[in-house]
């Protein structure tokens, strides 16, 4: 497939990968240091929606001093919009599985963990399969190393690390207080990386082909390809890898229908961009582009016009409002009432003024919720309610 | 040690070890934060969100509770941005609240209202949730009152139940909107593990957890003329009242509360600690009697060691957690439970009173005794022996009810028969209490001397440690002890049920072989029980400890077996110590209760 | 024995006893059972000496893992945004007039509960649902009635009537 726009299509992480034993048994002979240097130098960042610089993340955990430590794949993949992590896995899981190793390597951990949701049971077998071929090179290779799947059991929070962590030891999935950070102090309380899917992904692509390869993707602050995730109002929804730094203009002119009125960028923690900030928008991680640059996990969703933003929040409001692990005040109580705030407002029992005490009580969830899920549902609530003002009072 | 570090707050510079929070170092610098979920006695949760403070160059707050302070960091307390967000943080949780402050039994003492008030939320923004949820009240209990509607989800109970008591009745369920605090399956408290303990209560900063009260039943029952209401006052109360009516933490006031409770219309005001001395002289028999068996007769039937039986908090705790242990109890009824037998008894008999006609009421530091009171067995008497408990916080509200100024009383004494009591009475109230009393009467008795501690005072068993042991070696004994010469009688000293399960599962696995074990429910003994003045705090339990430890000093007898009327009751109605009328008045039996 | 006391005890034998075990215990017992009964949790707590509130407590935080009684085969609508978007109600019509339940029961024969569900991550094919562990991808009401007939016809699936 070609593309005539500035969307750059790149083609990394589906590409075959029948070379895994070999990139495995080469970089295990690496060492860590040198691994840490490649990663950052490629100046990955985490792609599971924070864009924490892994390279650096890994060298922390390298540094923490313990006997015991883990290297865990967030394979939750629980943000509405996004779909990318299951077809990484259920496509090429052994770059996962490889890049899971090298990490345990660098860091020296001797096990590793996927905490797949509970939506994917159904993949549980054949990555079992896959697991059960990986460890048997390993053993080959005299690599010791286990890797073991975790499964979810329908609960988004969990995705964050600390919930996850929380959850693997057997507990509800509440976020921890931070710090302490998991590269000190994460699953059991020992070193921990914990990284997302893609993440992952990409560090094989690094350490087969150079980080060289991967940095002269993107542009600056934002390197590399990324998956994106594209559903709602296209005509080709799917999964799509692009290089970051595009604009969103181009990127509706790509997967629009035509009539696209808004994007969500990032899923329901992300923000809404409306058409008149297309051109503005920029695809890639906080620096300075042009106008607005965007973190995203890689859900990418379009409105088109016959769409009511009011009810598009609505239903992220309801969202939030049953997913939060319901424990910081912030979160708990202001998820419910910015969801009944706009309904009060719609059916005309508070007037619209209202709108403007909730969004500082979005901001107020921004500044003090304890955890990313609370702090992120001002995102949408406020570029929503700010763009929209008008579809949420009539 | 590692070098202090600098921060500032609102601008000045303080120094500070590494690792303090940032609430701590403001409350070292005299800067208040307010908190909700923080609790002294507990692990930080930073859940409620109200610490939130400013560090310069963040845009997030921070939660000062949870969070440790790094160099140079520049902290602001009070700025724009954190007034703001806190304001709406105590709004959000008024909004899910009833905040019905007028029908609260947390009135005035309400860490939620306190917060309102300094804040001046005067208007209701946002939209009541409280009309949407399913919030239920459980009144099934004895001892507590659990409304959901009241709860602001702190999880201060859980973590107490949890961390304090090792008990784990409460739980956090649900997510999202839906979660809240409740027990397995949502049953009601009385259904499930819970030991009536009252921690949960002590810790709780609203009126979610509170006592159940039975002020108006004891009103009614002194207004009725045709009643004879005798009281019962534990040794702890005495030293905890006084925080409810103004006095420092640490403040002695026998005298003024016995003055009280003559105001309050009770007929007789008799001291609980007259059957703490009693129970020493049954339970030191016991000990020893158990002792004789095991050393001497090899009765296999008899077990030691012996755990002390005086706190109802953890007499439901073996019951449900150890069923199996059950012999290695004393017998002994509790103090409450001996006083209210003898008062539809012995005191009936001696003051020639129908003891239908008697109702006894007893001032407690506890919960747990109200549960207690309630049980089936406790009927010796042929009448219901304690016919209601008050807490130490429910006396308080009956004396500004009464409209007694209190800091004005003059100092009165118990009446007698049961009124007298010694300093080893008065120390059943702190943690070791109970064991040093046991060891300076039962050592005495076996050698004809006195325990051998400097002034009577058996440190090792006295402070805060969670498990404290001690031992007592036995020489030269009377020659009825003879097979005691040369043992080391080894004690230890248990209190908060966490600890007290640690001591079990030692014992459990062969661990430790102790000779005699107090075990006390609630942190520091029952000057630390649920029933006892809110706040609590480790430096308030302290001063309690203390107060309790000057009042034993300064009282003329120390020892239980010196106290005149335990001689005297002994000599006029129940014989001797394990004789058959203390089988049948002041001893009982346990059952044993599920685990799950 | 009872035969779910059985099922945990094997379940603990294969996972451990420890609380970091919890997890995959319980979701055994659902896989199984459906959901988890006062009675099972009670024997987890046993099986594993854990508080049984604990157990309340973190069975209730996961949607998955049920505490009421579930049928046979439990459907999860997906009710997220592109989903809602996609018609997301006609799929749920079609199922609540097929089954003759509404959303969170179970028909009277035990054989299905319909439950809605939060994003199944197949947006770019919604709507979207599970039946147990299968997921069901570009639902359209007849394509819904099939699925559900397919069900009615399996092997242990009792017909009323
Ligand atoms: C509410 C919430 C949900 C999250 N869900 C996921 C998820 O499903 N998958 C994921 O990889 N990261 C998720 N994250 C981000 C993780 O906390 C963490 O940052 C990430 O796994 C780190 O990996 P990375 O550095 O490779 O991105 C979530 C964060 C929050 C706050
Ligand atoms: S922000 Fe929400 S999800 Fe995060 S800890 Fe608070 S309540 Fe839980
Ligand atoms: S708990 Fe506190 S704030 Fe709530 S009604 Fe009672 S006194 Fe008022
Ligand atoms: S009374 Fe004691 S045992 Fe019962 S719930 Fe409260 S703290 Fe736990
Ligand atoms: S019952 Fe009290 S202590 Fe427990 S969570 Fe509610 S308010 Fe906090
Ligand atoms: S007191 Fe700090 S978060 Fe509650
Ligand atoms: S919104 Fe239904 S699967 Fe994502």
């Amino acid at each position: 497939m070609t593309t005539n726009y500035q969307l750059k299509r790149a083609d990394f992480i589906f590409k075959n990968e029948n070379d895994w034993e070999e990139v495995l048994s080469k970089n295990i002979n690496r060492s860590p240091q040198e691994l840490i240097n490649e990663l950052i130098s490629s100046e990955l960042k985490g792609r599971g929606g924070a864009g924490f610089p892994t390279g650096l993340k890994w060298k922390l955990s390298a540094e923490a001093v313990d006997e015991t430590k883990y290297v865990i794949c967030n394979a939750d993949e629980g943000e509405p919009g996004t779909f990318k992590d299951r077809e990484i896995l259920s496509r090429v899981p052994f770059k996962v599985l490889t890049a899971m190793a090298v990490c345990g390597h660098v860091i020296g951990a001797k096990e590793g963990y996927i905490y797949l949701r509970g939506e994917y049971f159904f993949l549980q077998p054949e990555l079992n399969k896959a697991i059960g071929e990986f460890e048997y090179y390993c053993k080959e290779i005299n690599l010791d190393f286990k890797i073991r799947i975790f499964m979810g059991s329908g609960a988004y929070i969990c995705g964050e690390e600390t919930a996850l962590f929380e959850s693997m030891e057997g507990k509800r999935g509440e976020p921890r207080n931070k710090p302490p950070y998991p590269s000190s102090c994460g699953y059991m309380g020992k070193p921990t990386v914990i990284n997302n899917v893609e993440t992952l992904a990409h560090t094989f692509t690094i350490f087969k082909y150079g980080a060289k390869r991967f940095y002269d993707l993107g542009v600056q602050y934002s390197r590399g390809s990324k998956l994106f995730s594209v559903s709602g109002d296209t005509p080709k929804p799917g999964i799509y890898e692009l290089e970051l730094g595009m604009s969103l203009a181009d990127f509706v002119d790509e997967f629009g229908d035509g009539d696209t009125k808004a994007v969500q960028v990032g899923g329901a923690s992300g923000f809404l961009v409306p058409r008149k900030r297309f051109s503005e928008t920029a695809i890639g991680f906080q620096g300075k582009l042009t106008g607005i640059s965007l973190p995203t996990g890689g859900s990418m969703m379009l409105f088109n016009s016959s769409r009511s933003m009011f009810n598009v929040l609505d239903n992220y409001l309801e969202f939030f409002r049953e997913e939060s692990c319901g424990q910081c005040t912030p979160c708990r109580v202001g998820c419910q009432q910015l969801l009944k705030g706009i309904k009060a407002v719609k059916r005309g029992e508070k007037n619209a003024q209202y709108l403007d005490k909730l969004l500082r009580l979005a901001e107020t969830m921004q500044y003090t919720a304890k955890c990313g899920l609370g702090q992120s549902v001002a995102n949408s609530f406020s570029s929503i309610v700010e763009n929209f003002r008008e579809e949420m009072i009539y | 040690m590692a070098k202090n570090i600098k921060i500032t707050i609102n601008g000045v510079t303080v120094e500070i070890e590494p690792g303090t929070t940032i609430l701590e170092a403001a409350r070292q610098t005299g800067v208040i934060i307010p908190t909700l979920c923080y609790h002294k006695d507990l692990c930080v949760a930073g859940n409620c969100r109200v610490c939130v403070t400013e560090i310069v160059g963040q845009k997030r707050l921070t939660a000062a509770c949870a969070t440790p302070c790094e160099e140079g960091m520049e902290v602001l307390t009070n700025s724009l941005k954190v007034r703001n967000s806190r304001k709406h943080i105590i709004e959000l949780l008024l909004s899910e609240h009833n905040a019905d402050c007028t029908r609260c039994y947390k009135n005035g003492n309400c860490e939620l209202q306190l917060l309102a008030s300094e804040y001046k939320i005067m208007t209701q923004d946002f939209i009541r949730l409280v009309p949407f949820k399913k919030y239920s009240i459980d009144m099934f209990s004895p001892s507590i009152i659990k409304d959901d509607s009241k709860c602001i989800r702190c999880q201060r109970c859980v973590r107490t139940c949890a961390e304090l008591q090792g008990v784990n009745a409460l739980t956090v369920a649900h997510k999202g909107d839906q979660m809240k605090i409740t027990t397995f399956f949502e049953k009601t408290m009385n259904d499930v593990v819970c030991t009536n303990c009252g921690q949960c209560i002590n810790h709780c900063p609203t009126g979610a957890l509170v006592e159940k009260n039975y002020i108006e039943e004891v009103w009614d029952a002194i207004a009725d003329k045709t009643r004879h209401v005798v009281v019962q006052t534990a040794p702890a109360v005495r030293v905890g009242l006084g925080e409810e009516l103004g006095f420092e933490p640490g403040s002695r006031v026998t005298g003024k509360m016995v003055a009280a409770l003559k105001r309050l219309g009770f007929d007789a005001v008799m001291d609980t600690d007259f059957t703490a001395d009693l129970t020493i002289m049954e339970e030191g028999t016991e000990l020893l009697t158990r002792l004789k068996k095991v050393l001497v007769d090899r009765d296999e039937e008899v077990k030691l060691p012996m755990a002390t039986s005086c706190s109802p908090g953890w007499i439901k705790y073996i019951e449900h957690m150890y069923p199996d242990y059950l012999d290695h109890l004393s017998t002994c009824k509790s103090p409450q439970q001996m006083f209210g037998a003898l008062a539809k008894t012995y005191y009936a008999k001696a003051r020639n009173l129908d003891p239908e006609k008697i109702v006894s009421v007893s001032i407690m530091p506890c919960t747990a005794k109200k549960f207690e009171a309630n049980r089936p067995e406790m009927h010796d008497s042929g009448y219901r022996d304690v016919d209601y408990v008050l807490t130490t916080r429910e006396l308080a509200i009956m004396i500004k009810q009464a409209g007694i100024d209190f800091m004005k009383l003059e100092d009165m004494h118990y009446d007698r028969l049961m009124g007298e009591s010694t300093g080893a009475g008065v120390i059943f109230g702190a943690t070791g209490g109970v064991m040093e009393a046991a060891l300076r009467t039962a050592y005495e008795l076996v050698t004809g001397r006195d325990v051998p501690f400097e002034n009577l005072n058996i440190a090792p068993v006295r402070g805060m440690d969670g498990v404290k042991e001690a031992s007592v070696k036995i020489e030269n004994p009377l020659k009825e002890w003879a097979f005691l010469d040369g043992v080391e009688l080894k004690c230890a000293v248990a209190h908060g049920l966490v600890n007290a399960k640690k001591v079990m599962d030692s014992i459990r696995s062969g661990e430790t072989s102790y000779h005699f074990i107090e075990f006390m429910a609630c942190p520091g003994g029952c000057l630390g029980g649920g029933g006892q003045p809110i706040p609590t705090s480790p430096e308030i339990r302290r001063k309690r400890a203390e107060a309790i430890y000057a009042e034993d000093e300064g009282m003329p007898l120390r020892k239980s077996h010196l106290n005149p009327e335990v001689i005297k009751i002994y000599k006029d109605f129940l014989d001797k110590p394990l004789g058959e009328k203390s089988h049948q008045l002041l001893h009982t039996k346990y059952t044993a209760r599920e685990r799950f | 024995m009872n035969p779910v006391s059985d099922l945990i005890r094997n379940l603990a034998d294969q996972y451990g006893r420890n609380r970091h075990n919890l997890l995959p215990i319980l979701q055994g017992v659902v896989e199984q059972e459906k959901y988890l009964s006062e009675f099972s949790m009670t024997e987890i707590a046993r099986e594993l000496d854990l508080p049984a509130a604990d157990v309340y407590g973190t069975a209730t935080f996961y949607s998955f893992l049920e505490h009421k009684k579930m049928g046979k085969y439990i459907i999860r609508v997906c009710k997220t945004i592109t989903c809602s978007m996609k018609g997301k109600n006609q799929i749920m019509l079609a199922i609540e007039d097929m089954l003759k339940i509404n959303v969170g029961e179970t028909t009277p024969d035990g054989n299905f509960s319909l439950l809605q569900t939060n994003c199944l991550g197949f947006c770019h094919k919604a709507p979207a649902m599970l039946i147990n562990n299968e997921v069901y991808t570009e639902l359209t009401p007849e394509k819904v009635r099939e699925i559900l007939s397919s069900y009615l016809k399996k092997k242990g699936v009792h017909n009323d009537n």
